[in-house]
């Protein structure tokens, strides 16, 4: 412990603790901008300068660690200017089209002024950028907005390895983004959209599907369906001022019902029959491998498009790896658009299916020329958790005073093993409650059917699970201990996949999702998400699991009703067209000719 | 040196200097050629053509010894060539001057007086080098062999005591012995900043590590600045001296040399001699036999000035982006790759050598209290000889200005003189007889940088000419600190309309509030000196910034597109002409 002054007061801090931690914890507010706790501290804005007696100059406090004895002020004259102006440059490359910005009243740049009391524009001058890429289905990067605070950076390159994002040029003409200001379209951008969850101002944002999706609305020839991921539930809340972890599944069904969508359906049905597909996928390659035929193990789960968007530029030839499943909302499109089409006798290309997604990798899925069946695509719209709470605003609905409804029948059903895909492990542990069952006819051997090895936000966990007195179709595995590994976020993906590149992964099984924590603080989840707010989402997701009735999906009654009357079995005929696809190789650089043009070289 | 041959100890070393010696006893001539970038973009290369055929011509092959040296210090009068052992300096060669000269003074040892230096103040000519202003009264330690020998010769360096210190210090002296050594000769890095070398090494010499690194910093960038191309250019031998006797002190095993990739020249004689010091032994293995193993390699910048700092130049080492990084750790506790690593200054380096062999005393003698030794400027600008020049510490602006450079060029009155570059500020004829060393320039506002000195005359716009570094020091911002990035683009859009006559009341008030902010938040040096020029002209000159402002004049007639001029008959403006000699791009 080290004992310090700030603004007057004594304050004790932890060793190692920064001037702006060690003020937090004593309830002393420093502004500060560029800082993103536990992620980025790299004083850029110097928005947190502070005066240090002793110290010539005024020091970010972001990232000065404390010192015994020091004597901190924040509120100073001199201090004051400092910040003052800073902000006031900040501000003088920065549009003032506020009220036409997406982040109008949620942008943190507009909250810090007001906090300043800036009233006039004293530099203005050049402004340093105008460009703006919209070349993908998911991200949109206004540079003009951008004000170089590098959370995104930090996060691209330090959180998920991916690094697409990073700081290209110097002096006043510095930009933010690909090297060579090439489009996201053409690099190796996996759109996990981990970066539009940082940004503070409207620099960085998912591609806007809300005029789309009203427009469906809007038409009547069109019958609008929409469907929502499991980690949608534990966040909207937020976006109408609950505390983070609040469940809001009823209401947010009321709500998409007065939006006026005609049926509303749950991923989660979906997600139940991904396990069903997947679980026999990975028997199936276990069946072959200990059968000495060809089998590609470990099995790498393929539900997070933000993942599969990396491993198809990042390992190009371990591909084989991940398992053939679509994702569970492109699963339940296609159903929608054949399955339940049929029931209902509508001509499937009047039904646009919309889903509700954590992610904004989604909104590039749906776009890829594999998902789609019969000519029409398996789902038309993908609106982020932040573009449905915009929605629902927009509709004039009061979310808090809303009654709380169920999901529409028979594809809104689902079990506690679905709702736990929104969080890192909850994949692997619906698969395993699954398949354990399967292989063993014995319910899986874990407390409340948790694998508590695999359930939280640390990078990678692993797990063993030893198979004794299995059924007679499973006699291969008596004895056999599989191992599993999961991982959340696209740094730990990659030490897994060098691991499997190089042939030395000892694994079975591999969960990856794209982003830190999985769905539940993915790229489209409301802002802002750190691992308090992770923690939170994630109790309100296995407490939704914990408190159903049916909790594995071979049990959901639908998805059984649904292989007797249209799919026949797992891994089908029918299956393999509508549910698995395929995957495609990529380069870093999408198309090298291409951007060898675009930025004007031979 | 015989082809082949390795310097196994200290003995071998001795016999390559004696035999060097008996074979030079034959030359009755030397005949120092400068070979520097300033001399042969006044085409040196045909010159020494010339000469090398008239020498063939007058049979003086076996008489006449031809060196091409690095730079002999007149920069404004170059083409130069010396001729040894009477020291006289011929200049503003060309090929067609050369074979008089050579039949008069090597055939028949009459000096061709119309071809030597001439003092415009004396309206005379001073053949010999010792008798003239410029050189006379300098101190030449770092630049001992700038200019004399051959720069690309190996044996030429250790004839004149080269690699001595080196071995003293392996041979006979533990590291913590050079460090004390080095510390109590009262050293300061001449990169800028002026740190003591010796306390620098002594702290990576006690931070335990088994991998430690010496970087020689030669990524000069200051516009105005050539001392440290001068002497990678004219003695590479010394730098590579200097750095085997920092890692040994320190306890470095690999060294690095990162030059800016604008000093081809610089780069090319560093690779020569690296390569002649691997194959005579002098870098590599088990180095005169005493188990101390070292070598370096160079790395080249990619322009940016940034990395002259010192933890941006490990980033860009690291083959990362080139950024400061937040300091502490220093160095010297956490540098390259996370290793200890002690980063020291091309002049800095070549300091060293001559103060182990002369010994901490004999260098302490001169200087100041403040600051020790001696330290080259290089002075352009509105001067009658503009060059490099190496002077005791302590020395005046007005000794350097009347008596080394000859005064004011065309009679014209001195106005300022701009120290330290963009992060320095100007030096105005009030302060000429302050005696210069680090201390003392701070006291008058500016600092002294890696010693240039860009002299401007009455003619010259102030306001101009900070507009020249103000662009200089925007377009060099790392972009990283809102301050810097920002902050500093503003002020060059303030006194751009300043100079376009569009400057408005409340201008300079609003400079001033910019420039203490950007001195007081930026992260690195860069930031925190990048107003200074602006700043140090507002305390000065600050009727020249209301005059352009008030009453749309420029005294030095050069902002030609304020409502009126000056001076009629000067209508035509041009960006900054004395800064335009010195412009780096």
């Amino acid at each position: 412990m080290q004992s310090l002054t700030i603004n007057n007061k004594k304050v004790t801090a932890e060793e190692g603790m920064t001037i702006l931690e060690a003020a937090k914890k004593n309830n002393i507010f420093i502004p500060h901008f560029c800082f993103l706790e536990g992620i980025h501290q790299v004083g850029s804005c110097r928005i947190c300068v502070v005066e240090i007696e002793g110290v010539k100059a005024l020091q970010p406090s972001c990232s000065t660690r404390v010192k015994e004895g020091m004597v901190v002020h924040s509120n100073t004259e001199r201090v004051k200017k400092a910040r003052r102006v800073l902000y006031e440059l900040m501000l003088s490359d920065h549009p003032k089209d506020c009220l036409i910005c997406k982040r109008n009243q949620t942008c943190e740049f507009q909250k810090l002024g007001e906090l300043l009391g800036i009233e006039e524009y004293r530099f203005e001058g050049e402004q340093s950028k105008t460009y703006v890429d919209d070349s993908s289905p998911s991200i949109i990067r206004d540079t003009s907005k951008c004000i170089l605070c590098r959370r995104c950076v930090t996060v691209c390159n330090e959180i998920q390895g991916v690094g697409v994002l990073n700081v290209q040029g110097r002096s006043f003409k510095t930009v933010i983004g690909p090297a060579h200001q090439l489009p996201l379209n053409s690099v190796n951008c996996t759109y996990c959209g981990q970066c539009t969850v940082v940004c503070p101002v409207g620099a960085l944002q998912e591609r806007d599907s809300t005029h789309t999706v009203w427009q469906a609305l809007f038409d009547k020839s069109k019958r609008v369906i929409i469907q929502t991921a499991p980690a949608i539930r534990a966040a909207l809340g937020e976006e109408f001022g609950y505390e983070p972890g609040t469940l809001v599944t009823g209401k947010m069904v009321t709500a998409l019902r007065d939006i006026g969508f005609d049926e509303v359906f749950d991923t989660n049905f979906a997600a139940d029959l991904t396990i069903l597909e997947e679980g026999n996928e990975l028997l199936k390659r276990l069946a072959d491998a200990f059968a000495g035929k060809p089998a590609v193990l470990p099995m790498v789960t393929s539900c997070s498009p933000g993942w599969i968007k990396y491993v198809e530029h990042t390992f190009p030839e371990e591909l084989d790896h991940i398992s053939t499943c679509k994702s569970p909302h492109m699963m339940l499109g296609a159903l929608i658009k054949s399955y339940y089409a049929k029931k209902i006798k509508v001509d499937p290309k009047d039904i646009f299916v919309v889903s509700v997604m954590p992610c904004t990798a989604k909104k590039f899925e749906i776009t890829r020329p594999e998902m789609k069946n019969g000519g029409y695509p398996n789902v038309d719209a993908v609106l982020t958790t932040r573009e449905l709470a915009r929605m629902i605003k927009d509709a004039g609905i009061q979310f808090k005073t809303l009654e709380d409804s169920r999901f529409d029948s028979p594809l809104g059903l689902s079990t506690g093993a679905a709702d736990i895909f929104a969080a890192t492990g909850g994949v692997m542990e619906a698969a395993l409650r699954t398949v354990y069952e399967v292989v063993t006819g014995r319910e899986l051997p874990f407390g409340g059917l948790h694998v508590t090895p695999i359930i939280g936000l640390e990078q990678i966990k692993t797990a063993e699970i030893t198979i004794t007195d299995p059924v007679e179709a499973y006699k291969f595995l008596d004895g056999v201990t599989v191992k599993i590994a999961v991982t959340s976020g696209l740094m730990g993906a990659k030490q897994l996949m060098d691991e499997v590149s190089s042939g030395n992964s000892p694994y079975h099984f591999i969960e990856v999702m794209g982003c830190p924590g999985g769905c539940i603080s993915g790229g489209g989840q409301p802002r802002p998400t750190n691992n308090e707010i992770r923690q939170k989402r994630l109790l309100a997701i296995y407490s939704e699991d914990d408190h159903k009735q049916l909790r594995k999906s071979h049990e959901n009654p639908f998805v059984i009703k649904l292989y007797e009357d249209f799919l026949g079995e797992p891994l089908g005929h029918k299956s393999h067209e509508l549910l698995h696809t395929h995957y495609t190789k990529r380069n870093h650089l999408v198309d090298f000719q291409e951007c060898a043009e675009t930025i004007g070289i031979r | 040196m015989t082809k082949g041959m390795r310097i196994r100890n200290l003995q071998e070393l001795e016999n390559v200097r004696k035999q060097y010696d008996e074979k030079q006893k034959k030359y009755q001539y030397r005949v120092a050629v400068c070979s520097g970038t300033g001399c042969i973009s006044s085409k040196c290369e045909d010159v020494r053509d010339a000469l090398l055929e008239a020498i063939d011509k007058n049979g003086l092959a076996e008489k006449v010894f031809v060196s091409c040296t690095g730079c002999i210090g007149l920069c404004s009068l170059g083409p130069l060539m010396a001729v040894y052992p009477e020291g006289v300096l011929y200049t503003e060669l060309t090929p067609e001057l050369i074979p008089e000269i050579v039949k008069s003074h090597l055939v028949n040892g009459e000096i061709k007086t119309e071809n030597t230096y001439f003092d415009v103040k004396k309206k005379e000519h001073v053949p010999h080098i010792n008798d003239i202003d410029f050189f006379k009264d300098q101190v030449r330690i770092s630049l001992r062999n700038c200019g004399y020998i051959d720069c690309t010769s190996l044996e030429e360096y250790i004839a004149r005591d080269g690699y001595q210190a080196f071995a003293r210090a392996l041979l006979e002296m533990k590291p913590a012995e050079v460090v004390r050594e080095v510390k109590s000769s009262g050293l300061r890095g001449r990169g800028g900043a002026g740190f003591p070398t010796g306390v620098k090494w002594e702290s990576t010499l006690n931070t335990p590590g088994k991998e430690k690194y010496i970087i020689c910093n030669a990524d000069e960038g200051i516009p105005g600045s050539y001392m440290d191309k001068a002497l990678l250019e004219g003695d590479p031998h010394t730098i590579i001296e200097g750095m085997l006797i920092g890692a040994y002190a320190v306890g470095a095993t690999s060294g690095y040399a990162y030059i800016r990739a604008e000093y081809p020249l610089a780069v090319e004689r560093l690779d020569i001699a690296i390569n002649q010091a691997r194959k005579a032994g002098l870098l590599g293995v088990n180095i005169l036999g005493s188990r101390f193993d070292f070598d370096i390699e160079i790395r080249t910048g990619a322009g940016a000035f940034i990395c002259g700092e010192e933890t941006a130049m490990l980033q860009s080492i690291e083959g990362l982006r080139g950024e400061p990084r937040q300091k502490p750790p220093l160095p010297t506790e956490s540098g390259l790759f996370g290793k200890p690593t002690v980063i020291n200054n091309v002049e800095t380096l070549a300091s060293i050598p001559p103060i182990l062999l002369n010994g901490p005393a004999w260098y302490s003698a001169f200087g100041t209290e403040d600051t020790k030794g001696t330290k080259i400027f290089s002075l352009s600008g509105n001067m009658v000889n503009n060059g490099l020049i190496e002077v005791p510490m302590g020395v005046t602006l007005r000794k350097i200005l009347e008596e080394i450079s000859g005064g004011m060029k065309d009679n014209k009155t001195f106005k300022a003189a701009q120290t330290g570059g963009p992060s320095g500020g100007c030096i105005t004829s009030e302060f000429l007889d302050t005696p210069l060393d680090f201390s003392s320039m701070q006291k008058i506002g500016t600092i002294m940088g890696s010693g240039d000195f860009v002299v401007m005359d009455e003619d010259t716009c102030m306001i101009d000419m900070v507009k020249y570094f103000m662009e200089f020091v925007q377009e060099e911002s790392c972009g990283r600190c809102t301050s810097c990035r920002i902050g500093t683009k503003r002020m060059l859009e303030i006194i751009e309309r300043i100079t376009l006559g569009e400057g408005k009341e409340g201008d300079v008030e609003l400079l001033e509030e910019l420039g203490y902010t950007i001195q007081e938040t930026s992260a690195c040096g860069l930031g925190q000196t990048a107003p200074n020029s602006v700043l140090s002209t507002i305390r000065y000159f600050r009727d020249e910034y209301n005059e352009h402002i008030r009453n749309k004049h420029c005294r030095g007639g050069i902002c030609t597109d304020l409502a009126q001029v000056s001076r009629a008959g000067k209508t035509e403006g041009q960006p900054c002409k004395v800064l335009q000699l010195t412009t780096r791009r």
